[in-house]
């Protein structure tokens, strides 16, 4: 068996992908859902139902793929420069970490001025925090995947001291979380007592600039002309460092937005469960997106749906919700498997 | 004589397209027990596609390959392996950080035996390496071997594995003289031996030496075949090159002030490159400078100090008399010089973008193709057309992606690139490697309308014929050093090609 190159297909061709990817899974999905004595339909009926059925689901969906846009834009944008930012994770709590620092009353400004500080804080953060293993890797050819990842769970673990130590609520009855943000420093929700908040209404706008900063601009054209082909890059003047840098400084705080939201937006305050893996999550947004900035957004809500909708089906069904994690990283797979054949032609012999 | 069965190896009409290219044309030919067969060709000829459907790396579209009578499977390197057939590539396939004895051994076990016969594997490779003249450690790992050393190590690999045909493709481009006599000296030990050899190369004198038969290949097709007794050597290059399309009329220079200047200039010879020793040169405005050597004396090291992605460790480089200081690909670029590099797959073009993205990469953040940070792609897709147009560029469309386009039409995109911003100076590293004759010409009409208009040229090949047709001047590389400049006409090709070989004057 082996693989040679073909033209590019069609973009009808292209956007049957996901949609065959997401058959795959679910025809995989219905095995194990088998396997635990259900019925594949009735399966299926109750997460879309859970995920998509009432304003309720809608509203959930969409508030849980909030996080998941960021990170996964975070994702494509470094990917696409080919600089294997693995730590989103990482840098979505670092914005949470600059939110409850500026956010819990530490600066009495009014809300007009106070978010958008907070904001900005929280990418120049995240951004700083890539901005480390790229500075490695372009000076010292440090892989960034050990990096970015290993930071992980440094930040995770530096964050678990800070909310048993500084950050820590005094009036949280010894739990390990932060004071809760001053209403100034809040994201506003869209419906009154609803969960979903403007952190969405900003991720779409950051799906949006990055789509128009990848299309349109001239570091757009760069980043996809390092990810392609760095040597020739170089030999046409393209300064590759320097582009890497701006990457990594790019997706971190688009990362670090994550964070932001999820503090200012929905939680109100930092725990050690702010994410349950969004940062990791993002990257199977982000391939199933075909790094696309505006793919982003609909992976996301996708992502977001299958877990939503899982949750409620296994309240009901008696089917573990873990069937989500299978059926999200199977979605990968067969997706990653799909890109695979779109550029590569299979010769059994 | 010639029974039946003396024949090793029998190709028989392997015809392989890719695309609309033809790379081999119904080749046949036979290979006798204890025959050395020279495949002789340019760059392009076909002769590695032809090996790599030998070997089953590639299927051919027709033809079949016969060893030792019986038909091969084709597209299946094990099935050659095991028919005798052995390779020792261009490029080694040996891991590194492994020992001889273990790259050797490597693959001939079954994978389920966990431990490797070791006292078995040694005897083995002590016995083939004292019988035919190949010394090497066994325990030695293959990273402290020298190229030499590695190439042997090649060698006992397909021995090992019981070769009985040995295909050595372009054996000596990367070995020093003394090297390459221990190489020749193995090849006669192990034709004694009743081994068969095809020899791949585009060194005549070469192929004189080794070979008992010589098969020209030229675009794909058997050119010709000549037993190496009696034939000479300007009869094979006259197969070899074929009719060449008229050459093109060069008329008297017109020589003007000197653009660039490199004086007593040396690299610290990092990585792979060859380090240049205090190289000096001169371009002139309207002259072609021609810079003719074997590959891998370093012109590759010296095309990259002028198209800015090296910097020296000693010495200068004043471009029209002012002093460079940053060496920079786009320092290069702003000061007016034109580049077209050797490898236009690796490093011309990105093959994944479009003709559209790829034809402004050298120039997208000045004013005509971007303001405020936003590229304005309706300039580019013209430029792009407009290129396409004027360099008679063969493409489905500006938005294709130009890793489809063939070699000949990607090599004009690229002339096009660097000829468009009418540089004062042109660097063109192998501009006609691999093209057909019409490219061939197009570039090189190219290359003198722009010595007519007042550029100074730097062009650097391996084909001495174009370097001996298109230049004013002519300079030989040999071991990172330049020798003295000639004009047109001046040295014969005899005293080049001493130069080359590193012998003569040294600069």
């Amino acid at each position: 068996m082996r693989l040679e190159p073909k033209p590019a297909p069609s973009l009808g061709v292209t956007l049957l992908f996901p949609v065959v990817a997401i058959a795959a899974t679910l025809v995989f999905a219905s095995l194990l859902v088998l396997a635990a004595g259900a019925s594949p339909f009735s399966v299926f009926y109750l997460v879309a139902k859970g995920a998509a059925g009432s304003q309720f689901a809608i509203l959930e969906t969409l508030t849980r793929a909030t996080p998941l846009i960021f990170t996964g834009l975070a994702v494509a944008v470094a990917f696409r420069a080919k600089l294997w930012n693995i730590g989103a994770e990482a840098q979505l709590y670092i914005g949470g970490v600059v939110t409850v620092v500026l956010g819990t009353g530490a600066l009495p400004l009014p809300a007009i001025v106070l978010v958008p500080l907070i904001l900005v804080a929280s990418m120049v953060a995240g951004a700083l925090l890539l901005a480390g293993p790229a500075v490695l890797k372009t000076r010292f050819g440090v892989d960034e995947v050990v990096t970015t990842l290993l930071l992980n769970f440094i930040v995770v673990l530096f964050v678990s001291m800070l909310l048993e130590g500084v950050l820590k609520d005094p009036m949280g009855l010894g739990w390990p979380q932060s004071q809760r943000v001053i209403a100034d420093a809040q994201l506003p929700r869209l419906i009154q007592g609803k969960r979903l908040h403007f952190g969405f209404v900003i991720a779409v706008v950051a799906a949006v600039v990055t789509w128009v900063i990848m299309k349109k601009t001239v570091l757009g054209y760069e980043m996809r002309a390092v990810g392609h082909n760095p040597e020739a890059a170089r030999f046409a003047g393209i300064p590759v460092n320097r582009v890497l840098m701006k990457t990594a400084l790019l997706s971190g705080g688009l990362a670090a937005l994550a964070g932001f939201s999820e503090v200012a937006g929905l939680k109100g305050n930092l725990t050690l469960d702010l994410s349950p893996g969004y940062g990791y999550t993002g990257i199977v947004v982000a391939m199933l997106a075909m790094l696309n900035p505006l793919g982003v957004i609909a992976a996301a809500i996708f992502v977001a749906g299958i877990f939503v909708g899982a949750d409620a089906m296994s309240r009901t069904a008696g089917v573990p919700s873990y069937i989500a994690q299978v059926m999200v990283a199977t979605a990968l797979l067969t997706m990653v498997t799909a890109i695979l054949l779109t550029r590569y032609r299979v010769r059994w012999k | 004589m010639t029974l039946p069965d003396a024949y090793v190896l029998r190709l028989s009409g392997i015809t392989k397209r890719f695309g609309p290219l033809v790379a081999n044309d119904a080749i046949s030919f036979e290979l006798k027990r204890g025959e050395v067969i020279a495949l002789l060709g340019e760059n392009g000829a076909g002769k590695t596609t032809l090996m790599n459907i030998l070997f089953g790396h590639y299927v051919a579209d027709e033809g079949t390959v016969e060893v030792m009578g019986k038909k091969l499977a084709p597209g299946d390197p094990r099935a050659a392996l095991d028919a005798g057939v052995g390779m020792v590539h261009q490029h080694f396939t040996l891991a590194e950080n492994m020992t001889v004895l273990e790259n050797i051994a490597l693959g001939t076990q079954s994978p389920w035996k966990i431990r490797l016969d070791r006292v078995a594997a040694r005897r083995r490779i002590g016995k083939l390496s004292s019988d035919f003249g190949l010394a090497l450690d066994p325990d030695a790992t293959v990273a402290s071997l020298s190229v030499g050393e590695r190439q042997r190590v090649e060698i006992l690999k397909a021995l090992y594995r019981d070769a009985r045909i040995l295909i050595l493709d372009e054996p000596t481009a990367v070995l020093t003289p003394s090297e390459t006599d221990a190489l020749f000296r193995t090849l006669k030990l192990l034709v004694a031996q009743g081994l068969s050899i095809i020899f791949i190369s585009h060194k005549l004198h070469e192929v004189m030496a080794v070979s008992d038969r010589v098969l020209v290949l030229r675009a794909g097709r058997l050119a010709g075949e000549r037993a190496t007794e009696g034939s000479s050597r300007s009869e094979l290059a006259a197969l070899m090159v074929g009719q060449h399309v008229a050459s093109p009329t060069v008329g008297e220079p017109k020589t003007g002030s000197v653009l660039l200047e490199l004086k007593n200039v040396s690299t610290s010879g990092q990585g792979s490159s060859t380090r240049l020793d205090d190289v000096s040169l001169v371009l002139r405005a309207g002259e072609i400078t021609g810079l003719a050597g074997v590959s891998g004396n370093g012109q590759a090291t010296l095309a990259a100090l002028i198209a800015g992605t090296l910097k020296p460790s000693s010495g200068q480089m004043a471009i029209s008399g002012a002093q460079v200081a940053d060496w920079t690909p786009r320092a290069a670029l702003s000061r007016g010089i034109g580049r077209i590099p050797e490898d236009r797959h690796a490093v011309g073009t990105i093959g994944d973008m479009s003709v559209t993205e790829n034809v402004i990469s050298e120039r997208y953040g000045t004013p005509r193709f971007s303001r405020r940070g936003f590229l304005d792609w309706r300039a580019a897709r013209n430029f792009a057309e407009e290129i396409i147009r004027d360099y008679d560029v063969k493409c489905p469309s500006p938005e294709a992606r130009i890793r489809l386009l063939s070699g000949g039409n990607m090599q004009k995109l690229i002339l096009g690139r660097a000829l468009d911003a009418d540089p004062v100076i042109i660097l063109a590293n192998q501009p006609t490697r691999g093209l057909d004759v019409g490219a061939v010409a197009f570039v090189h009409r190219r290359l003198l309308e722009a010595r007519e208009r007042g550029a100074a040229i730097l062009l650097i090949s391996e084909d001495l014929e174009e370097v001996l047709t298109l230049s004013d001047r002519i300079l030989v590389m040999s071991k990172g050093r330049l020798s003295s400049p000639s004009k047109r006409g001046e040295r014969s090709i005899r005293e080049l090609g001493e130069l080359m070989a590193g012998q003569g004057e040294a600069a």
